[in-house]
């Protein structure tokens, strides 16, 4: 096997032995019911995880995707609450204002050279910041509109539901997938994961895909702020704390290296998957403190790392005396 | 003189400056259709910058560029890549997490329905490749080959991008002279089919092989253009390094005695899959010489001596008593010095000052709690700086600013400082230019005079023969044979590689 498709395949083997045992215990968990709730309360983390896997794989991090979120929502709801446009025309408007945040983000990391560590990390608190200044309660978002699409799904067999949200995530990492391996944008994502220098001189338009790149987590943050505000109905500025770094875990769960150039969309969401797998475990127990979650997650964290390492190592040892 | 008809690509008066440093001054630059160009000069004269200048990957402050009589200003590499110009730049040239398709179709796949067609481009890739005799799995991560093959992979790409002007700056470094043939035919090919090539490099013999025209830089400036068939090659050398050089290196051996004690001596010592076990003593004020071709294991050999890679086999003593050389840092404990041949990744650290990168090692033996002082630094840095004679404007810049051959000096440097007993050098004179090539054979013949025991790997067996006091032959990743005295002479290395490859054969 190649050694790209290690990690993932990792991934994927810990998912299943994991999913395995979770079922041997509560086999209930292997019904559609559960499946397609794991996939509606992960929706929203899902959608941002995308983002950051572009963002990663080219090398770079964005720390803003929380703060967005929690602006998109508190934008929504004051919207809402406020005037008489449609949430639709909302959405729209939304997605404009996280996708340019994200632009002018790529922007200044490539046009001032500034670390991208550095530049999200003020995009994050400007975020925040903005949230707070449309509001600091917590606004509940009563709209009918929210009621009809809360009530769409799609049943499937034995009584789960892929809600809306649910199918949307789906749908966000299929196209995820598609531009990451099947676009020329998507290739110069890897490249820049690569190696700046060398993706200029071959020719790759660095700026314009670095501006796009984090435009792209821009508005997949803003799409996911949506998507939260659906879950939730309503609109909180102090919401969606961390959860960058639930992403960039799921990111970096799903086999892709932090330092860029190498892994996978598909491997985020089982990602995902995996770290939704064991909130529902924690749950099915009951007795379990909702922290086990977190150090789960962290000891996978930690073994994924390492893991990488491992295999980066042997690789180069075998590129050495091929 | 030269009509509009015939050129092909004409820079007039480019000029490149870097804070601190004029790169070109006002530099003329003609390409002829249909012939190849020799661009030389010493290290930091300017070739690369003139290069990056006429492909857009920098800025030029001044001058203009035609490409058949139309005036161009190419933006960005992409953009010279549109306009047909194909370049292979010296420094690592493709992405070692892409695919090798991906790398040579980069910003041109082939799309269908405006997503990329894999399928198509893997095939276009394959076919491509059959043109270097390379059959390689396309799909694997360019980073899965050998540096040889990532380079003929870099210069097919840019074969296949230049529909009218290829440029290869140094492609030959990291080649075979299997692999220099097969690129001089490719050369040969495109030169037949109307391109103009320019073609940098610092063996000679290449340029007196494949040019038609030379031209020639020294400290950013055009020194001239001649034809290659009336140049001769001494007058070259001095336009390059602008003096006579006396002696290109010291013609006849004089016999240096070696009749120090054993202060190495490995027994047995190999690792599997890297060398065979061999046997090896070197006395204090010997250089042993390593020759073999490309792949005979002799990078490896140096590697297990400084401990890169841990033996499995064998014994090691200094000065009589056995020591265990398990990592680097044992081996410069035991006062080690390796001067790695890939010095784009094992070498330079490119943020750091030229001062910085010489102190490096030394720093790193004494440990980081006991600093060198500034003044030493800048004492230890000017006095490098000078005896390799370093081009660049002052000891702080950073060393990435520095031409390739400057840098592969100042790595030099960084060992020299550590003041070591036993040195190995792994290439020291690739990609160095001729004035400091003597200077590096002379300051090895200093460094054996002063009684430090060396080991020398070379492709340059006339540089081998010059300093060389035993010379170690190697094949298939075996000791084969030494040769000493006055049996070192071209002639039998050659001879002594040759016949080891029959052996091989037979
Ligand atoms: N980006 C840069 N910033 C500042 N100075 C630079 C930069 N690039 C090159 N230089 C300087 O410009 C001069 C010319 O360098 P260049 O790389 O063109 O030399 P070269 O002729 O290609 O040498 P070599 O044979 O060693 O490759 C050198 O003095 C170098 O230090
Ligand atoms: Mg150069």
């Amino acid at each position: 096997m190649k050694p790209k498709y290690l990690p993932l395949t990792a991934t994927i083997v810990i998912f299943v032995l994991s999913y395995a045992l979770c079922a041997a215990q509560y086999p209930n968990i292997l019904s559609t019911r559960v499946i397609g709730n794991l996939l509606t309360d992960n929706a929203f983390l899902g959608i941002a995880a995308v983002g950051m896997t572009f963002v990663i794989l080219s090398g770079g991090i964005d720390l803003s995707i929380g703060s967005v979120i929690a602006f998109t929502g508190v934008f929504l709801a004051v919207v809402l609450d406020n005037t008489a446009i449609h949430p639709l025309a909302a959405f729209a408007l939304v997605l404009l204002i996280t996708t340019l945040f994200g632009a002018v983000m790529g922007a200044i990391i490539h046009y001032l050279e500034m670390p991208a560590f550095i530049v999200t990390l003020a995009g994050m608190f400007l975020a925040r910041g903005m949230a707070f200044v449309l509001s600091i309660d917590s606004i509940a978002i009563k709209h009918p509109f929210y009621g009809t699409m809360k009530a769409l799904y799609y049943k499937l067999p034995g009584g789960g539901r892929i809600t809306l949200i649910g199918g949307l995530m789906l749908l966000v990492f299929a196209i995820g997938i598609l531009i990451a391996h099947r676009t020329r944008f998507g290739t110069d994502v890897y490249a820049l994961g690569g190696g700046t220098a060398t993706a200029k001189l071959m020719g790759v338009p660095v700026g314009r895909t670095t501006i796009l790149i984090y435009a792209l987590s821009g508005l997949l943050a803003g799409l996911s702020g949506i998507v939260f505000s659906l879950y939730t109905s309503a609109g909180y500025s102090l919401a969606a704390v961390g959860v960058e770094l639930d992403a960039i875990t799921a990111v970096v769960i799903g086999g892709t290296l932090l330092t860029g150039g190498s892994g996978f969309v598909a491997g985020t969401f089982i990602g995902i998957l995996i770290q939704g797998l064991i909130q529902t475990y924690i749950t099915f127990d009951g007795s379990l403190s909702s922290w086990w979650t977190k150090i789960l997650i962290g000891l996978l964290l930690f073994v994924f790392i390492l893991m990488q390492k491992g295999i980066v190592y042997v690789s180069r040892r075998e590129q050495r005396h091929a | 003189m030269q009509t509009i008809g015939d050129s092909l690509l004409s820079a007039t008066r480019i000029d490149k400056v870097f804070p601190g440093a004029k790169a070109l001054d006002k530099v003329d630059f003609h390409l002829r259709r249909g012939e190849v160009h020799a661009l030389l000069g010493e290290n930091g004269a300017g070739k690369s910058t003139l290069v990056k200048c006429l492909t857009g990957a920098y800025r030029r402050d001044g001058g203009t560029i035609l490409l058949e009589g139309v005036e161009v200003d190419p933006r960005d590499t992409f953009n010279a890549q549109k306009l047909g110009i194909g370049t292979v730049y010296q420094e690592v040239n493709l992405l070692p997490n892409l695919t090798v398709a991906e790398n040579l179709f980069l910003g041109r796949q082939p799309r269908r329905l405006g997503l990329v067609d894999v399928g198509a481009m893997n095939r276009q890739a394959r076919a491509l490749l059959e043109n270097y005799e390379l059959d390689l799995d396309v799909t694997r991560a360019l980073d899965s080959y050998s540096v040889a093959i990532q380079q003929v992979v870099a210069i097919a790409r840019a074969v296949d991008l230049s529909g009218k002007v290829l440029i290869l700056d140094e492609p030959t470094a990291s080649l075979d002279a299997h692999e220099v043939e097969m690129l001089f035919r490719i050369i040969r090919r495109l030169k037949a089919r109307g391109l103009g090539i320019v073609f940098i490099t610092h063996f000679l013999e290449q340029v007196y092989e494949i040019s038609d025209r030379i031209t020639v830089l020294r400290n950013g400036q055009l020194v001239g253009t001649r034809d290659t068939a009336t140049l001769e090659r001494r007058d070259l050398i001095s336009m390059m390094i602008g003096r006579e050089l006396a002696a290109e290196i010291r013609a006849a051996r004089e016999e240096p005695d070696v009749t120090g004690p054993v202060r190495y001596r490995f027994k047995d010592y190999g690792r599997k899959g890297h060398i065979s076990p061999f046997d090896l003593d070197v006395k204090a004020g010997e250089v042993v010489g390593i020759a073999g071709l490309l792949g005979s294991g002799r990078t490896e050999t140096a590697e297990i001596l400084f401990g890169a890679h841990r033996a499995d086999s064998g014994t090691a003593e200094v000065d009589g008593k056995p020591v265990q050389l398990s990592s680097p840092r044992r081996a410069i404990a035991h006062r080690f010095g390796f001067c790695p041949e890939d010095r784009k990744t094992a070498g330079i650290v490119g943020d750091l000052s030229v001062r910085e990168n010489i102190v490096l090692a030394l720093q790193a033996r004494r440990g980081w709690t006991r600093p060198i002082s500034r003044t030493e630094q800048n004492r230890l840095a000017d006095h490098y700086i000078r005896a390799l004679d370093i081009r660049t404007a002052d000891r702080e810049k950073p060393i990435r600013l520095l031409s390739g051959g400057n840098q592969q000096k100042a790595i030099l440097a960084r060992w020299l400082a550590t003041e070591p007993e036993f040195l190995i050098l792994d290439e020291p004179t690739r990609g160095i230019d001729v004035g400091a090539h003597a200077e590096i054979v002379r300051l090895i013949e200093g460094l054996r005079e002063k009684g430090m025991s060396l080991l020398v790997i070379s492709s340059e067996i006339e540089e081998l023969v010059a300093y060389s006091t035993r010379i170690v032959v190697l094949r298939d990743r075996q000791h084969v044979a030494a040769l000493e005295g006055n049996r070192i002479t071209a002639d039998q290395i050659i001879e002594a590689i040759a016949s080891a490859n029959e052996r091989g054969a037979a």
